[in-house]
């Protein structure tokens, strides 16, 4: 009998967890967090999450919402997995009144594996710095958006600021350039780029690749010894940073001559490494610290009423954090966007999300409005562009913080774009998908 | 009272030898089959659908054909992943190249490949045993990803290496709802769990385990070793890379090489250890355990903290999952080391006494 109860009691408790699902109510909006909190790259999901939970938290509690609907969420644990980046996109796909507003997956990986259901749901994907390149042509992926800048448009912009550096674009010509990878999906989408790139401007070009996680760069480093290269372009993840930063302190390569993507560029990766990163450069599409007055509010409403996301403080205003609030900015701006064509003050579907998303122009008036102004590049989304930007920062590490060093850098994009438009036209010929008339 | 085998007489040897030889039995096997195949499809929802039964299908079909070589025919392997990576690439690679074919010749073709890679990783398993086969497998695992990741024509150039699956479309009939992927996984995986049930009850199967439970006696009494390993080898990963295509066109339509790491490796043999080595229905244990339970741990405490509003950090629960997702495993692991299916044999030895035990 006593084991007839603790099995009762078993699926009673099971009954709950899997019926366990929110009351709806009206008047919200739900956006669901479906990031990482454990695991080697839980430093960048949690500090990104946080910061886009935090500029939620800011609307609802200065402006009581947006026009008076508030913002809700719930988070889901991805462990950055694929598998379990679906399971938690399917779990919250229905939540709140109108369903997930947008997904924010912040994995190159779970991004690809949701494209064609996010597509078939009316669901809208922003993929914001990562993801798939050639989702920017809008025409052949209406609900995927890679907003900001592409990891295309990112390679370009890199070669262009060499370009700057070596003191004019001709100047790159016969210089070496080593491309140290991650070995995924996500280190690998520069390469054509960066290899048509070094047609048109005569570098030489050579990838090295570090398996996953990257922490044993040895022989990597040896190779990059014998090479001597003018330049490293290093397109890390998580503990791959720090490891190439130490090993190039160990070779004797200077950090000055090497330069990071921007999930290569956070404090997180830089101060494990000690003083091997200083001089280290990095791009970056937002910039970090607290100065910003859209960051003041965050403390002062957030923060000061204890409703904040970070236990460490210190970690308010680092990069993942302000990035994160970029997110946030971007999500309401676009549902603002959408209330205002289809009802003011009333919650809005996925597919009413997609017009926001498209029709978003945050302009640098909007920007001093919302006080981020400097935190990210304008952004002007359409239904034939869904990146918007292209910007990018580069900015140093001097040993404590990060030091902007650049202008808002452009990238070549009419190479991009054309890039772009060939491999959205094999995907749609692929998929059997017919581009939508964006004119 | 109700599971008693009092009154079934069998008469002739199709009788004796059917697979469930009892009537309960055939009678809760086919009601499984219909609520699978009839029930399900019309109340589940998309989250159950795609979220949790066609992985749990997919990753049975995979923990199966493992069982098939460690279970059954006792050589440790540690590159199921790398099996899968074959199917769903190769699948891919039919289907997009030879487009006449049909998804279903390309599964099988794609098994097919997954064999053939599986026979040549099997040579080792002639010489070695244990632990050192387990290690000659895991250069498969690393072979094949290298393979995958290096050379262009497996992802037809695609420039980050991750291939897109096309749609499934099978006599003019496509493939593209929840329900539909789930339909179409089930159906293959029903009909090849079918068959290895019937194979382990062969020849072809006692040999295996002959193999297994002593190589030398086995080898003395006339089993060939050459064939009956090789053979092994080349059944289980035909298996594995079956549900390698499924998990790229039912599952998630996109596949990365880095889904099939060593990681993958691991929790497929974990999901035969916990289910029942030896035994078809603990492949499925298996993978509802290791598959369900992380999934169910989540939305409980999701559940949890919502409705008694408990304010813990996100970071703490998603950890504290981990942990009691290991606790468990050492759990059941302690009560019955035989797996989850012998549990079920001794409930089902219990129930034929219940309710007069003495």
């Amino acid at each position: 009998m006593k084991r007839f109860a603790i099995a009762l009691t078993a699926l009673a408790v099971g009954a709950a967890g899997f019926s366990g699902a929110a009351v709806a109510q009206a008047k919200e909006q739900f956006i669901p967090a479906n990031g990482y909190w454990v695991g080697p790259y839980a430093p960048g999901g949690s500090g990104f999450f946080a910061g886009m939970i935090d500029y939620m938290s800011v609307i609802n509690e200065r402006d009581g919402g947006v026009n008076g609907v508030k913002l809700t969420w719930e988070k889901c644990e991805t462990e950055y997995n694929n598998a379990r980046g679906v399971e938690c996109y399917e779990r919250s796909k229905n939540k709140g009144p109108t369903g997930a507003t947008v997904v924010h997956p912040l994995s190159t990986g779970i991004t690809f594996s949701l494209i064609d259901t996010a597509t078939a749901d009316k669901i809208p994907l922003i993929s914001m710095g990562y993801g798939r390149a050639s989702a920017a042509d809008g025409r052949v992926f209406p609900y995927v958006f890679p907003l900001v800048t592409t990891y295309w448009s990112q390679a370009s912009s890199m070669v262009n600021f060499l370009g700057q550096r070596a003191g004019g674009m001709d100047k790159l010509k016969g210089k070496k350039i080593v491309l140290l990878y991650h070995d995924s999906a996500y280190g690998k989408e520069p390469i054509p780029i960066l290899t048509d790139l070094a047609a048109d401007f005569g570098y030489q070009l050579t990838t090295i690749a570090v398996p996953h996680p990257g922490n044993e760069q040895q022989s990597q480093w040896l190779q990059i010894r014998q090479i001597r290269p003018d330049w490293v372009i290093l397109w890390g993840w998580g503990v791959m940073n720090p490891t190439a930063l130490k090993s190039a302190a160990r070779t004797g390569f200077p950090r000055e001559k090497m330069v990071g993507v921007w999930w290569s560029g956070a404090e997180e990766d830089v101060i494990p490494a000690g003083p091997a990163a200083k001089g280290y450069v990095a791009a970056a599409f937002n910039l970090p610290g607290t100065n910003f007055p859209v960051m003041k509010d965050i403390l002062k409403h957030v923060y000061g009423k204890g409703k904040g996301e970070f236990n460490d403080k210190s970690r308010i205003g680092s990069i993942y954090h302000t990035r994160g609030v970029v997110a946030g900015i971007i999500t309401v701006e676009a549902i603002r966007n959408a209330q205002a064509k289809y009802g003011k003050g009333m919650p809005i579907t996925g597919e009413q999300m997609q017009w926001g998303i498209e029709n978003l122009n945050i302009t640098e008036k909007r920007l001093k409005e919302l006080g981020a102004v400097g935190l990210m590049p304008p952004l002007k989304v359409s239904c034939f562009d869904h990146e918007g930007s292209g910007l990018v920062k580069y900015q140093e590490w001097d040993g404590t913080k990060w030091k902007p060093i650049t202008d808002w850098i452009k990238p070549d994009t009419k190479l991009v774009r054309e890039k772009v438009e060939a491999d959205a036209a094999q995907y749609a010929k692929e998929k059997d998908i017919t581009p939508r008339n964006c004119s | 009272m109700l599971y008693r085998e009092a009154g079934q007489f069998k008469s002739s040897y199709a009788e004796d030898q059917q697979i469930f030889p009892i009537r309960q039995d055939r009678i809760a096997v086919a009601l499984l089959l219909v609520v699978a195949f009839v029930v399900v499809p019309m109340f589940a929802d998309q989250y159950w659908l795609s979220a949790i039964l066609t992985p749990f299908l997919i990753f049975a079909l995979a923990a199966l054909g493992l069982n098939i070589l460690t279970g059954y025919a006792g050589q440790l392997s540690l590159g199921t992943a790398a099996f899968m990576a074959v199917g769903a690439f190769m699948a891919y690679n039919f289907v997009l190249r030879m487009p006449w074919l049909g998804i279903i010749p390309s599964f099988i073709l794609a098994g097919v490949c997954a064999a053939a890679v599986g026979i040549v990783f099997g040579l080792p398993s002639l010489r070695i045993k244990g632990f050192y086969l387990a290690v000659a497998t895991l250069a498969c695992q690393f072979f094949v990803l290298w393979a995958i990741q290096r050379i262009g024509w497996f992802t037809n150039d695609s420039a980050s290496g991750v291939i897109t699956a096309q749609t499934v479309e099978i006599l003019g009939y496509v493939f593209d709802t929840p329900e539909r992927k789930y339909l179409l996984t089930l159906a293959i995986v029903a009909v090849l769990a079918l068959l290895a049930k019937n194979l382990m009850r062969s020849e072809t199967g006692r040999a295996f385990m002959a193999v297994r439970d002593m190589d030398v006696a086995a080898s003395v009494i006339g089993i060939p070793m050459m064939k009956t390993k090789l053979l092994a080898f080349a059944i289980s990963s035909f298996y594995c890379g079956v549900a390698g295509a499924l998990y790229a066109y039912t599952y998630l339509g996109t596949v990365e090489p880095e889904a099939f790491t060593l990681d993958l490796s691991f929790r497929i043999l974990f999901m035969i250890i916990i289910g029942g080595v030896g035994s078809i229905l603990g492949s499925f244990l298996g993978a509802g355990f290791i598959i369900l339970l992380p999934i169910f741990l989540s939305v409980l405490f999701g559940a949890l903290s919502h409705g008694f509003g408990l304010d813990i950090s996100h970071a703490i629960v998603s950890n504290v999952e981990l942990m009691i997702f290991g606790g468990l495993i050492i759990f059941f692991l302690i009560v019955e080391p035989h797996g989850l299916a012998r549990l079920w044999q001794i409930a089902k030895e219990k129930l034929r006494l219940w309710p007069f035990p003495h």
